[in-house]
């Protein structure tokens, strides 16, 4: 008896409920975001998707055969060609470190798995990772309903999928994982105002130095965040508290890293931090005098207080100025400026302006990756802003910078991602709380709240797994309860309505998403594949091919030349010393790239033979229609090389006179007789794709070439692949013997006679010139004047 | 003039008894603390000044871990300070050391791995 009102007891306990549910969503949550971002290993195969991936897998593969430290000094002579480059102090070891922690733990577990495998796996992983820290921060933010909602759309999202599915093995699969951490633990430092928290915070901090450059986002932000606190005159001592100790031990935490060096003490991107740092202290110290001082009127103290405030941030923007003026604090790096000032890059620093990534974000973007969630972020900011309290600030602020950086770049739309699922949780938790339930106790209607998002996500969680739409009406009717009995501003039909419309908006949400997700985000990019009319999968598997060619058919120590697209690919994949690789570090470089490819043979010959390139790579689309190919970045690599070499090479040269850009024969000269162009249309003009359009006819960019008569005099062809998407060149050496261009010198010697030949095609007996007639009794005739030499004998 | 020095010296007089009278006996072992951390953190900046850079990290890690100390010393002080018991409700001095000495912790391996 006593066991059973125990036990009944014991199912009846709200909190415990509450945890449970808490529980098996955040689980789910893990799960989906973890299983939609599975499309392309399924479609595929496990493997390492677009270009930069492959150098971070490289070095983890390096870091795993070799150890730490070997990883950390190493200097990689097979990139960069004749230069190298130090690899240990130009990259963020955060990733491969963390892949190879995973790998040496499951290897000495005896849970034998290959490296690529934890490289390809590891963004999902910790995308679940996000959604569990997502939960937490909102859950300091706002209630623990609005984190369940955050935690379940950031699972699924389309802007966070783009960067990390499986198979995208880059630093913002882990960085975003990190950036969310240590808003989580800042929060949470704000809140409490200890040391601890201050202390971890410091190290979350550390971790995202060691994995992403976007670091800088969090070293400026969480100053804003106490600037502006102390501007709205919410200053305390748990503020002092938090920021002092989180600043200095992150300062010295993030010099660790050897690829940020002293940067963050010489820099003007760090300088922020510091003077705040300055500021507070400043703050607190005339605080503390201000409450001994009591003896002296109010006034008198208020205003003294203020002007020592105003003069010793004014102090510290002087002592900020002075030493980016003299040179000890570098001014802003061109990256980070350019967010500023977008017309900056595409004037001084064309290679970050060309990277497709660093386009600035159309409106459609905004709704393809964020759908419903960026319609209600902006009323989930008007709630914190109406409930505003020190840690709202702060989101509040994130929201408005998160905005700004998304509209100048693409790639930033990453970081606006978190911001909108917290706000737009935030948004919808408020309605929910107030259209579910309103006066019943609060127990009831976390429960309840809860329930509801624990069905909807599993409805949402298998709309991931099968993908495909459902009516609603049925599970709706389930979970919906009735009125509590008290008479409320709304009815009840009214509340219904709501519920229904903000599920059935959920609900199209995860659809969305799913599309999306399968649709334009799971491409591994290393293989292409296109679909029949019947629905059948056409796979165009040009790339590894060649590089595979390249790895078994040359030898081991060839230099390979290609764009920088495909540096990183061909150090991976092909296992050959390439010249220039995405990591753009060396800008002249690129460009004497460029003006090789830009320029006629014979002057692309003599920078080729300076720089011992054996093997010239190019990717061609026109005969299946790629439109990612070479010719299309042609015009990036006139400029880059006309920023270094503006005498030789210059960007008008490669138009038409009407200012168009054009292939066919009304292009221009210089155009038809670069390197580029003859190495994508080596014997394509012989080639008829069908019977209706003409031989050479490009498929991308629609037209028949112009220069079908193409030959080579230092280059010969290697390798073309199937779909002739990849061609490789192997350069010659040098001929022996400089054939001699000269014209035949003409003289006004005139020969005496005309020389006709005798040689007829008759066969004519041969006879002698001039022979004597001898008849035997007769005299000699007097026609013969000259006497010839021999005499006939006709005896 | 006259009056606005006396006036400062009488203010900074001021402000010294009743710091003597007040201030319990906790955080004048603290003050006594910052008062050391601060002559350390002169010294060797004195000597940078005098020797020059050379190993920076070295200078950089000495330094810090100078102002490091100082600032985290501040931060105790303030959250024991019973005056402002009000910001700090969930932290008791016995919770604020404990803070202070894991702080200490990382601190001072990190330091260890900088100095180089």
């Amino acid at each position: 008896m006593a066991g059973e009102s125990n036990i009944r007891t014991a199912l009846s306990n709200p909190a415990g409920w509450q945890s449970l549910l808490s529980f098996s969503i955040l689980a789910l949550a893990y799960l989906a975001a973890f299983s939609s971002r599975l499309f392309a290993v399924i479609r595929f195969e496990s493997i390492i998707h677009e270009f930069d991936p492959w150098f971070n897998y490289r070095s983890t593969h390096h870091l795993v055969n070799y150890g730490f430290y070997n990883f950390l000094n190493w200097f990689d002579e097979r990139a960069w060609y004749p230069l190298g480059r130090i690899v240990g102090g130009t990259v963020y070891p955060g990733l491969m470190v963390t892949a190879g922690t995973i790998h040496w733990l499951l290897n000495s577990l005896h849970i034998t798995v290959h490296i690529r495998d934890v490289c390809v796996f590891l963004a999902p992983t910790f995308s679940g990772l996000t959604s569990i820290a997502t939960y937490l921060l909102t859950k300091e933010l706002w209630s623990q309903g609005a984190g369940l909602l955050a935690a379940c759309f950031i699972a699924i999202v389309p802007g966070y999928i783009s960067r990390s599915v499986a198979g995208s093995y880059d630093n913002e699969g882990i960085a975003i994982f990190a950036l969310l951490f240590t808003y989580f633990l800042w929060v949470k430092s704000v809140k409490t105002g200890s040391i601890f928290w201050a202390g971890c915070t410091a190290l979350a901090y550390f971790y995202m130095v060691s994995a992403w450059g976007g670091y800088v986002y969090i070293i400026n932000l969480i100053p804003l965040h106490v600037f502006v606190l102390l501007l709205m005159g919410r200053f305390s001592y748990r503020i002092f508290v938090a920021y002092c100790a989180f600043f200095i031990l992150g300062l010295l935490l993030s010099m660790q890293i050897p690829f940020v060096g002293f940067q963050p003490i010489r820099t003007s991107e760090h300088m922020a931090s510091a003077g705040v740092f300055a500021l507070l202290i400043a703050y607190g110290f005339l605080k503390y005098l201000h409450t001994h001082l009591s003896s002296l009127t109010k006034s008198e103290m208020r205003s003294l207080f203020f002007f020592a405030v105003a003069a010793s941030a004014a102090a510290v923007l002087m002592a900020v100025v002075y030493l980016t003026y003299a040179g000890y604090v570098a001014p802003w790096s061109g990256r980070f400026y350019s967010l500023y000032d977008t017309g900056y890059a595409k004037i001084h620093i064309p290679i970050i302006a060309s990277v497709s990534e660093h386009q600035p974000t159309t409106w459609v973007s905004f709704f393809f990756d964020l759908h419903v969630l960026v319609c209600t972020f902006p009323a989930g900011v008007w709630f914190c802003i109406k409930k505003i309290n020190d840690e709202r600030v702060f989101i509040v602020l994130y929201a408005i910078s998160a905005s700004y950086f998304a509209g100048v770049m693409v790639r930033l739309m990453l970081t606006l991602t978190p911001v909108v699922c917290i706000l737009s949780a935030i948004a919808f938790s408020n309605v929910l709380e107030r259209y579910l339930v309103d006066d019943t106790p609060k127990v009831h209607h976390i429960e309840d709240e809860s329930e509801d998002d624990e069905e909807g996500d599993k409805r949402n969680k298998s709309k991931d797994l099968y993908d495909k739409v459902t009516k609603t009406a049925g599970k709706v009717r389930k979970i919906r309860h009735e009125p509590s009995g008290e008479p409320e501003s709304l009815g009840g039909n009214v509340k219904t309505i709501v519920v229904m419309a903000v599920m059935m908006i959920l609900m199209m949400f995860a659809v969305h998403c799913t599309w999306v997700t399968s649709n334009a985000y799971s491409s591994p990019s290393v293989v292409l594949a296109s679909y029949n009319h019947d629905g059948s999968r056409n796979i165009l598997d040009d790339f590894r091919e060649a590089y595979y060619w390249l790895r078994q058919n040359t030898d081991d120590h060839s230099r390979v030349m290609s764009w920088w697209d495909y540096g990183y690919q061909i150090a991976g994949m092909a296992n050959r010393t390439t010249l220039v690789d995405n990591n753009t570090w060396n800008n002249s470089h690129i460009a004497l790239v460029g003006k090789a490819m830009s320029s006629n043979e014979t002057r692309a010959y003599e920078i080729m033979k300076a720089l011992d390139v054996d093997y010239v790579l190019v990717i061609f689309g026109g005969v299946i229609g790629y439109s990612g190919d070479d010719i299309n970045k042609f015009l990036w690599m006139v400029r880059i090389a006309e920023g270094e070499h503006p005498k030789e090479i210059r960007e008008g040269d490669y138009f038409t006179p009407q200012g168009e850009f054009r292939v066919d024969k009304a292009g221009s000269k210089t155009l038809l007789n670069c390197l580029m162009y003859k190495l994508c249309y080596y014997r394509f003009g012989e080639m008829q794709l069908d019977f209706r359009t003409p031989p050479g006819f490009d498929r991308t960019r629609n037209v028949e070439i112009g220069n079908k008569d193409i030959s080579f005099q230092h280059l010969e062809e290697a390798y073309t692949t199937e779909h002739w998407l990849v061609r490789i060149y192997k350069v010659k050496k040098q001929d022996n013997r400089v054939r001699l261009d000269h014209t035949v010198r003409k003289t006004d010697i005139k020969p005496k006679t005309k020389f006709t030949s005798r040689k007829s095609g008759k066969r004519k007996r041969g006879f002698i010139k001039n022979k004597m007639l001898i008849k035997k009794g007769k005299r000699p005739s007097s026609k013969n004047k000259k006497p010839s030499r021999k005499t006939s004998s006709k005896k | 003039m006259a009056t606005s020095q006396a006036n400062v010296f009488t203010v900074v007089s001021k402000f010294y008894d009743e710091y003597v009278t007040t201030t319990p006996q906790r955080l004048k072992i603290i003050d006594a603390y910052l008062a050391y951390i601060m002559l350390t953190g002169i010294f060797q900046f004195g000597y940078c000044l005098l020797v020059g850079t050379f190993p920076f990290n070295s200078f950089l890690s000495g330094f810090i871990s100078c102002v490091a100390s100082f600032v985290l010393a501040v931060c105790l002080r303030v959250q024991v300070n019973p005056q402002n018991r009000k910001d700090f409700l969930h932290i008791s001095p016995e919770r604020a050391f404990a803070d202070f000495v894991f702080a200490h912790i990382i601190l001072h391996l990190v330091v260890m791995n900088f100095i180089g």
